[in-house]
């Protein structure tokens, strides 16, 4: 499976979520969220930024299934789901991840038929530090 | 850009043949191109001063000045974004050329798709930013990272797959008018359509381009220049980049409405220039990397209003004949996929009258490059 290669932007997010911690750049003088991070706020033009813990409830904002020819490592538990998740405490952010059964299961381990857009769903982390997503109602 | 209106012209347009495999590298593709082109309009290569290409195009220009025989170049220029990039190249030339900084200028794509290895599977560029955000994930290839916005598209408006399969039809039906294509003598059905395997859901085989081998190039020059070329001048009437603002390349899921990208700001600006509007165009060559590109693309360029691109491929609209007939050659879904190049000289043949299913009386094309990521499009007139 592919890790994150992380940048300097990117690495606070990763050392939290492998604490199990979801958060999300925020610019420390306006307070807007963004997301992916970057070094400069776009609205106030800061560079000043700090990582506001969010809470893990959110809304499948789209989802895909994809099928072979994929990497080797995910052609084996193809067809499995790639959801986008509206965060609840912020609608405008909104994350990539896999929906699946419980932390650790398998990308394929939910069917994609208990997919829906709009359904709510709740944040878990893998132990390798990758951000799951479990269905709030299963 | 006011000053860029029919201010150039493309002269002359060259392509090799396409398949999924030749044996000539990128390299050699590129100068047979580059020499049907301007064989096509009259122009010895010696007096070529300016060239423009792709970001991701692996033909240097100092290797293809050389090897062909181009005279000194004033003028040099190279897009990004992939497919984004294509109608940019004509762009800059048209800009370099209407404002003195070079005569003659050739734009160009070689590409070994068809045999070659596809970018995705190279892990080691897929990992930073943005790619740390989604290929962990399993959002690896293009399909899935445009699968997710059609998605999306169909949940909030309505369309279905029988939207997308009339954009794949039309492409194909095309393509079987079109010798040169790698679909000619294939004819498509709603049946192959619907019960073909899944490339990723919810798109499916026959909503994806195909990966080619082949080159193509065109050759612009001054409105003055042009009358003095082998063919009737194809005028770049209006041209436009678009990157919107807080867009995220292909997996545009962060902005405010990801469903308004990037056509939304080139349309702006390539109209703002225009004598002509949406409703006077006569044919389209919209960027077809995938079928679901096409509805978002003609919301964007305004031919109907948002959410109505799956209703206006309806009644055969697509089609010879309908409301807007689209991809005149086959496109990137039955044609070739040579990042959208086909495309431009498509537009060149139909507004000479000689597309190989032609609409008759065109005198406007619009061309589009890449939705979904940094783009560009051009309108064309004879």
């Amino acid at each position: 499976m592919l890790s994150p290669v992380t940048d300097a932007d990117g690495a606070p997010f990763w050392e939290y979520a492998a604490r199990g911690e979801l958060r999300v750049q925020a610019c420390a003088d306006c307070g807007e969220l963004r997301f992916p991070p970057r070094p400069c706020c776009p609205h106030c033009q800061s560079f000043a930024s700090e990582w506001r813990r969010v809470g893990g409830q959110g809304r499948i904002w789209s989802y895909v299934v994809p099928h072979p020819p994929l990497l080797p490592e995910y052609a084996e538990q193809a067809p499995y789901n790639v959801v986008v998740v509206e965060l609840a405490d912020a609608p405008r952010i909104r994350l990539v991840g896999n929906l699946v059964t419980g932390p650790d299961a398998p990308l394929d381990s939910l069917s994609p038929d208990r997919i829906r857009i709009g359904a709510k769903v709740q944040a878990v982390f893998s132990g390798g530090g990758l951000l799951q997503w479990v269905l709030e109602r299963p | 850009m006011a000053g860029l209106k029919d201010a150039t012209a493309i002269v002359g347009i060259g392509q090799t043949p396409f398949a999924k495999r030749l044996d000539e590298d990128e390299r050699t593709l590129a100068c047979r191109a580059v020499l049907a082109a301007l064989d096509d309009a009259g122009i010895a290569p010696d007096e070529v001063d300016a060239l423009a290409s792709y970001t991701m195009e692996e033909t240097d220009e100092v290797e293809l000045a050389k090897a062909v025989g181009f005279g000194d170049l004033t003028f040099f220029s190279k897009v990004g974004y992939g497919g984004g990039g294509s109608c940019a190249t004509v762009a800059h030339l048209a800009g370099a050329i209407a404002t003195g900084q070079a005569s003659v200028g050739v734009a160009w794509r070689s590409r070994k798709r068809g045999s070659g290895p596809r970018p995705w599977r190279n892990t080691n560029v897929q990992l930073p930013t943005p790619a740390q955000w989604t290929r962990p994930y399993g959002l690896l290839r293009p399909v899935d990272e445009i699968a997710m916005l059609a998605r999306r598209y169909m949940h909030e408006f309505g369309a279905t797959r029988d939207h997308l399969f009339n954009v794949a039809l039309a492409c194909r039906n095309r393509a079987n008018q079109n010798p040169d294509a790698l679909m000619y003598d294939r004819p498509l059905t709603r049946e192959m359509y619907m019960t073909s395997r899944w490339i990723s859901e919810p798109l499916c085989l026959f909503d994806n381009c195909l990966e080619t081998d082949g080159a193509l190039a065109c050759v612009v020059v001054s409105r003055e220049r042009a009358r003095d070329c082998r063919h009737a001048p194809v005028y770049v009437h209006s041209a436009a980049q678009g990157l919107p603002a807080q867009h995220h390349g292909m997996v545009n899921y962060w902005n405010d409405d990801p469903l308004t990208g990037p056509a939304w700001t080139a349309a702006r600006q390539l109209w703002k220039h225009a004598d002509f509007t949406p409703q006077d165009v006569d044919v389209a060559q919209i960027y077809d990397a995938f079928t679901a590109l096409i509805p978002l693309s003609l919301e964007g360029y305004g031919f109907c209003g948002r959410g109505e691109g799956g209703a206006f491929t309806e009644g055969g609209a697509l089609e010879i004949g309908g409301r807007l007939p689209l991809n005149t050659s086959g496109g990137g879904l039955s044609e070739a996929y040579v990042h959208g190049f086909n495309l431009i000289n498509e537009g060149v043949k139909q507004l000479r009258g000689t597309g190989t299913a032609q609409v008759p009386g065109a005198a406007t094309c619009l061309v589009t490059a890449g939705e979904g990521v940094p783009t560009s499009a051009l309108l064309l007139r004879s």
